[in-house]
C-alpha cells in the first residue's frame, strides 16, 4: 500500500498495534515519545530501528525491560546513521546470498538534536551520500535533554539551556538555529520533510513517503520537551501547532530537490493575515522568559524578524510568492 | 592424518595477504576507510569489488568511527563484517570497540601498527592497539606476512564461536609487515571457505521462551545495545571476561584445525616459544620483531649461551598459564614493548609478564626495553646486547636498571 492509498484515519492508527509500546519511562507532555509512537504506527512492514543515544533510547530499553517491538539497535550517540548503514548493508548482502526471507526489510535511524545537527551530522552526511536506502527521523527537542539541558546546533535563538543561560551580560542563545532541512535538502536526496506531530496524518504521510523512496529519505520532527522548555506537559501539542502557525517551524518536503509546502503551512501562506507572532509561540515556554523582560524587547524583535525572513525563504524555494509574506 | 591441502604460493605484502584472506573468508560486510599503512587492504579490496570477485558489500565510509559502527551494525543484523585500520584511525574507533565487543559482535579487523601523534608519524610501532587493550577486542600480532593472511582466516572462526561472540583485531607491523612482498602460501578458495563456513548464529532465550537467532530479526524483534544500570551493567561486563577465558582455549583449537588443512601452526595459537626449553635468558616480543629475535638466538645459541624467545602471538587474551610454564625455567627475562605507557614504570606488555610472574615460584629478573618507536629500525647487534645485558645481570645478581631504551640517543 502506498502512501497515497494509505489513509492514515485516527481509526486505522487506533487499530494498528503499537510498536512503540507503554512502559517507557519518558517524561509526562515529552513530545518526542508521542512522534515515536505515532511514526511506529506508519511502519509497512517488516522493520528494523536504530537509535541514537539520547532520550528516548534511556527512556525505551532500560535492561531488562524494552519498549520496542521491532528489532532495536543502539550503539552510541552519533552512529545512528552509520548504524543504518550498517545494517542496510547486511541486510542486501544476506538476501542476495539468500541467507534470510526476501521480504523487504525498512531500516529507520531515529536521533535527537544532538545525534543529528552535531555529533551525529558526518556520520548523516556521509551515509546519505552514500545512498543508503533508509530513513532518518530527527526528533527535535531543541537541546541535549537527555543530559540536562545543554544547548544544540537546533536550540533556536534566544533559548536558554544550562549552557547558553540567560545571564546578566548574555541573553540565552546568541546563535541560530541550523538549518538542518535544508543541509538535508543540499544533499541531494530524493526526500526530505519537516514535520508537527500536531498534524499528525501529514507527519504519518511523510513518514511513509521516506520508507517508500529508494535511497536516504531524512525527516525533521519537532518535538515540544516540557522539561527543557520550562513549559506546560499538557501544551506540548499546542506549542506543537504554534510553531507551524507562527512560522517557526514551517512544514514542507522536498521530492527529488523539488519543495513544497505541506497543508499545515500552505494555510498560513494563503492566509497571512492570519498568521500568528512568534509571541504567541515563545510566551509560557520558560526558556524564553527572559525574553519578555522590557531591557529585551529587541530580542523578542529580531526573533520575529528572523523568522520572517526565514518564512519568506521556504516560501521561495517552495514556489509560493512573495505576497504572502 | 589428513593430507595438507592444496597451496599457491604468491608474493603478497602483508596488506595484500589480509585483503587476499578477507576475500576468500566469505565475508558480507566490509566497512573501511583508508588510513596509511592500512591503505592496501582498502584498495585491494575495493579491486575485488569492482571486478565482481567478492560477493561482499563494500560501504566505503567517511570516517573510521562509521567503519566500526557500521561493522557492528551489519555483524548485530547477522552478517559476518570485516574492517582494517591503523593508528589514528584506531583511536578514532576507540568509543566504538568497546561497544562492539559489549553489543558481542565478532567483527574481524586488521590493524597495520603505526604509532600515534604527536608528532605525526606514520611508521610500525604498536601503540595504536596497545591504547586498546581494555578494549575487549582479541588481540593478535603477526610475525610475517604469511601469519598475517592466516591469522585472519582463524580470526573469523574464533570471534564467531558462540562461547567467545567477541570481536578480534589482528595487528601486522607497519611498513615491515604491510608493505613488504613476502612469499605468502595461500589456500584455495574452496578450503578457506570450508574452514570458515557460512556465519553461525548462536541462539539466545527470548522473555517468551523461545530460541532464537542472535541478530536483529524483523520475526523475532530483539532489543540490542540497550542501557544497563546499577543492577545489571556489572553482570554484562563479567559475562565478557567469561568470553575472553574461552577464547584461550578456542584460539588453540582453531590453531590446530589450521595445522591440519594448511601444515602452519603458531606454537599453541598462543605463545611460540623459541629455544626455551633449557634457556636462561629469555626475550618476549610481539609481532615481527621476532623474526630478527629467531636469527639472534640462533647465532647466540652457536656461541654457547643458552638464550631463547618467547612470541606472543596472543595478547588479549593474556595467555597467562602458557607464559608461565614457558618460561619456568628462565632465569632473566627480557619483555620488549614498542609502545609506551607514560608515566607507567615500563610498557604494557612488561607490567603484564612482570605482573603474572609474582605468582611464580621462580621469580626470574624481569627488564623491560622499549624500542623501535616510529618505526625505529632495531639491529640484530641491539637485540643481542638485550641478551648480553641479561647474562651481565644474571652474573651480579641485580637489576640495575629496569626499563631501558634500545637504539634512542640520549
Amino acid at each position: 500500500m502506498t502512501s497515497q492509498e494509505w489513509k492514515f484515519t485516527a481509526k486505522d492508527i487506533a487499530a494498528k498495534p503499537d510498536l512503540f509500546l507503554s512502559g517507557h519511562r519518558a517524561c509526562a507532555g515529552c513530545g518526542p515519545a508521542t512522534v515515536l509512537r505515532l511514526i511506529m504506527k506508519a511502519t509497512r512492514g517488516p522493520t528494523i530501528v536504530t537509535e541514537a543515544t539520547g532520550c528516548m533510547e534511556v527512556v525505551s530499553s532500560i535492561y531488562p525491560y524494552t519498549s520496542w517491538g521491532v528489532p532495536w539497535l543502539h550503539t552510541a550517540f552519533e552512529t545512528a546513521a552509520s548504524n543504518a548503514s550498517g545494517i542496510e548493508a547486511a541486510l542486501k548482502i544476506m538476501k542476495r546470498k539468500g541467507r534470510i526471507g526476501q521480504e523487504h526489510v525498512d531500516v529507520i535511524a531515529f536521533a535527537g538534536d544532538g545525534g543529528t545537527y552535531d555529533i551525529g551530522i558526518q556520520a548523516l552526511s556521509g551515509a546519505v551520500e552514500r545512498g543508503h536506502d533508509f530513513l532518518f527521523v530527527l526528533y527535535d527537542n531543541e537541546a541535549y535533554m537527555n543530559t540536562g539541558i545543554q544547548r544544540s546546533g537546533g536550540t533556536p535563538h534566544g533559548a536558554a539551556t544550562t549552557t547558553s543561560p540567560a545571564g546578566r551580560v548574555i541573553p540565552g542563545k546568541l546563535e541560530y538555529k541550523k538549518p538542518i532541512a535544508n543541509i538535508m535538502v543540499a544533499h541531494d536526496i530524493p526526500y526530505v520533510a519537516t514535520a508537527s506531530p500536531y498534524y499528525w496524518k501529514d507527519m504519518l504521510t511523510k513518514v511513509r513517503k521516506g520508507l517508500e523512496v529508494e535511497g536516504p529519505a531524512f525527516l525533521h520532527v519537532f518535538a515540544p520537551c516540557p522539561r527543557g522548555w520550562r513549559s506546560d506537559p499538557a501544551k506540548s501539542m499546542e506549542y506543537s501547532k504554534l510553531a507551524v502557525e507562527t512560522c517557526v517551524f514551517p512544514v514542507w518536503e522536498s521530492v527529488n530537490g523539488q519543495c513544497q509546502l505541506s497543508t499545515p503551512s500552505t494555510l498560513v501562506a494563503l492566509a497571512p493575515q492570519k498568521k500568528k507572532p512568534v509571541s504567541d509561540y515563545l510566551q509560557g515556554q520558560g526558556r524564553f522568559r527572559h525574553m519578555f523582560k522590557p531591557q529585551n524587547k529587541m530580542l523578542l524583535e529580531e526573533v520575529q524578524r528572523v523568522t520572517d525572513e526565514r518564512w519568506k525563504r521556504v516560501l521561495k524555494k517552495c514556489g509560493e510568492t512573495s505576497k504572502t509574506a | 592424518m589428513q593430507s595438507i591441502a592444496k597451496q599457491e604460493m604468491m608474493a603478497l605484502a602483508g596488506d595484500q595477504a589480509v585483503a587476499y584472506a578477507v576475500k576468500q573468508s566469505d565475508v558480507d560486510v566490509v566497512a573501511a576507510y583508508p588510513i596509511t599503512p592500512q591503505t592496501i587492504i582498502v584498495e585491494k579490496f575495493s579491486e575485488y569489488v569492482a571486478n565482481g570477485e567478492v560477493e561482499t558489500e563494500f560501504v566505503c565510509v567517511e570516517s573510521e568511527h562509521s567503519a566500526m559502527a557500521a561493522s557492528l551494525a551489519a555483524s548485530a543484523t547477522g552478517a559476518r563484517a570485516f574492517t582494517a585500520t591503523a593508528s589514528a584511525g584506531l583511536a578514532l574507533m576507540h568509543e566504538m570497540l568497546f561497544v562492539t565487543s559489549g553489543c558481542r559482535a565478532p567483527v574481524v579487523m586488521a590493524v597495520a601498527n603505526r604509532a600515534l601523534s604527536a608528532p605525526l608519524n606514520i611508521h610500525g610501532d604498536h601503540s595504536d592497539s596497545m591504547a586498546q587493550r581494555d578494549s575487549g577486542w582479541v588481540q593478535m600480532y603477526a610475525e610475517n606476512a604469511q601469519e598475517a593472511y592466516d591469522s585472519i582466516i582463524q580470526a573469523f572462526r574464533i570471534a564467531e564461536n558462540s562461547g567467545v561472540l567477541l570481536p578480534a583485531m589482528v595487528g601486522l607491523d607497519g611498513f615491515t609487515l604491510s608493505h613488504t612482498l613476502e612469499n605468502v602460501e595461500a589456500l584455495l578458495d574452496e578450503d578457506v571457505k570450508a574452514f570458515v563456513g557460512i556465519r553461525k548464529l548462536p541462539n539466545v532465550l527470548t522473555h517468551e521462551g523461545k530460541n532464537v537467532p542472535f541478530r536483529l530479526d524483523p520475526a523475532n524483534p530483539m532489543t540490542m545495545g540497550p542501557i544497563a544500570l546499577q543492577n545489571y551493567y556489572f553482570e554484562f561486563k563479567r559475562q565478557q571476561e567469561e568470553a575472553m577465558k574461552n577464547a584461550l582455549a578456542v584460539i588453540q583449537q582453531v590453531n590446530r584445525e589450521y595445522a591440519k588443512v594448511s601444515g602452519r601452526s603458531y606454537g599453541d595459537g598462543l605463545v611460540e616459544a623459541y629455544h626455551l626449553e633449557d634457556a636462561e635468558v629469555a626475550a618476549i616480543c610481539l609481532g615481527s620483531t621476532a623474526g630478527t629475535m629467531k636469527t639472534v638466538v640462533d647465532e647466540l645459541r652457536q656461541d654457547g649461551v643458552k638464550a631463547g624467545l618467547l612470541r606472543l602471538r596472543t595478547f588479549r587474551p593474556l595467555p597467562v598459564e602458557q607464559i608461565r610454564s614457558a618460561l619456568a625455567g628462565v632465569k632473566a627475562v627480557a619483555v620488549m614493548d614498542k609502545s609506551m605507557s607514560f608515566g607507567g614504570n615500563g610498557g604494557p606488555v612488561f607490567h603484564e609478564v612482570r605482573h603474572l610472574l609474582y605468582d611464580t615460584s621462580s621469580h626470574p629478573y624481569v627488564v623491560n626495553y622499549i624500542y623501535g618507536l616510529g618505526g625505529r629500525d632495531t639491529s640484530p647487534t641491539e637485540l643481542r646486547s638485550i641478551y648480553e645485558n641479561l647474562q651481565r645481570i644474571l652474573q651480579a645478581g641485580r637489576v640495575e636498571t629496569p626499563i631501558q631504551y634500545l637504539g634512542l640517543r640520549e
